[in-house]
């Protein structure tokens, strides 16, 4: 019985697999045809950004972005829906403390460069989140409880905020008759620039957060009761 | 000879790559899963790298090897505690 299982499903992933090799090669005869690089290349000017990646990510397909952020805000909503987090690990010891102190800021440094640096290079909102994220991560693994996030009624503000700003700047094109998230041209820049910031600082928190691994509110009455 | 090079390099990678993926799925260890599995993250960033996507490589490495890597190694740690405990009362209180 089990071994006609796997038999089954060993035919179906080598049929996949057979799938999957005749989708590359057909993908290879037919070669470098018309893509999309050339038009997205070609509305660049009009983005007011350089790099062509985040032209696409918060310009040409700023939907997919806005929805990315919220499956985030849906993942840790999910989170603080498990439980209550566990409290933190134990303080840390001299050695860490001074590496966390030289670490924590650093990440958040690198994480504005690569906030800013994603207009014209290899960087962006993501990347930039996931560091202020990290530097969330090891200060709680140095004892800080709540990761170095502030205030719960905080917290939440900053939770929301990604969608907030990006559902904001789409329903205020509307509002000058260009429709959802379509920019106008002078002031792409920096409506793209405050999307990624408000976009970053909600990534950073929701990673933090998502890391502390549980809701942060009932911290008082669990240790109350135990 | 630079292409022979290169053919080569690219060649470890992939080899090294996939056999870091066989290894994290097999491993019986959950701790050793997580760990080869951030491993697995890292090299994928070099493969991104190498395919001059930097953008994707940034994040794999940020979100894919490090954030998801460290999010994977505390479930490891509770799973673990869970499992210790054994029906017993949860150390950590958390019991939903």
């Amino acid at each position: 019985m089990k071994s006609a299982g796997g038999l089954v499903i060993g035919a179906f992933v080598l049929l996949l697999a057979i799938w999957l090799l005749w989708v590359v090669q057909t993908a290879i005869d037919i070669g470098a045809g018309p893509r999309l690089a050339e038009q997205a290349f070609a509305g660049l000017p009009a983005t007011g950004v350089s790099n062509p990646v985040t032209a696409v990510l918060l310009s040409y397909r700023g939907y997919d972005t806005l929805l990315e952020l919220a499956v985030l805000l849906a993942a840790l909503l999910g989170i603080w829906s498990l439980g209550a987090a566990s409290p933190g690990f134990q303080a840390a010891g001299a050695v860490l403390q001074g590496m966390v102190t030289l670490v924590v800021p650093l990440l958040i440094l690198a994480g504005g460069y690569l906030l800013w640096v994603g207009g014209h290079a290899p960087g962006g909102a993501f990347q930039a989140g996931a560091l202020l994220g990290a530097a969330g991560v090891v200060m709680r693994l140095a004892g800080d409880e709540r990761a170095g996030l502030p205030p719960l009624a905080a917290q939440r503000w900053l939770v929301v905020a990604g969608v907030a700003v990006f559902v904001l700047v789409g329903i205020a094109t509307m509002g000058l008759g260009a429709g959802f998230l379509a920019y106008p041209i002078g002031w792409s820049k920096w409506l793209i620039l405050a999307i990624e910031t408000a976009a970053t600082v909600a990534i950073g928190t929701t990673l933090a957060a998502a890391y502390v691994g549980g809701r942060p509110w009932s911290h008082a009455d669990v240790s109350g009761q135990s | 000879m630079t292409a022979g090079l290169l053919l080569l390099f690219d060649l470890v990678l992939v080899t090294t790559l996939v056999g870091l993926a066989i290894a994290a799925l097999i491993s019986p260890d959950l701790r050793r899963a997580v760990m080869l599995f951030i491993a697995f993250g890292l090299w994928l960033a070099l493969v991104w790298a190498r395919l001059r996507a930097p953008d994707v490589a940034l994040a794999e490495a940020a979100i894919g090897a490090g954030l998801g890597g460290a999010l994977m190694l505390a479930a490891a740690r509770r799973a673990a505690r869970r499992a210790s405990a054994n029906g017993g009362i949860d150390a950590e209180g958390g019991e939903a």
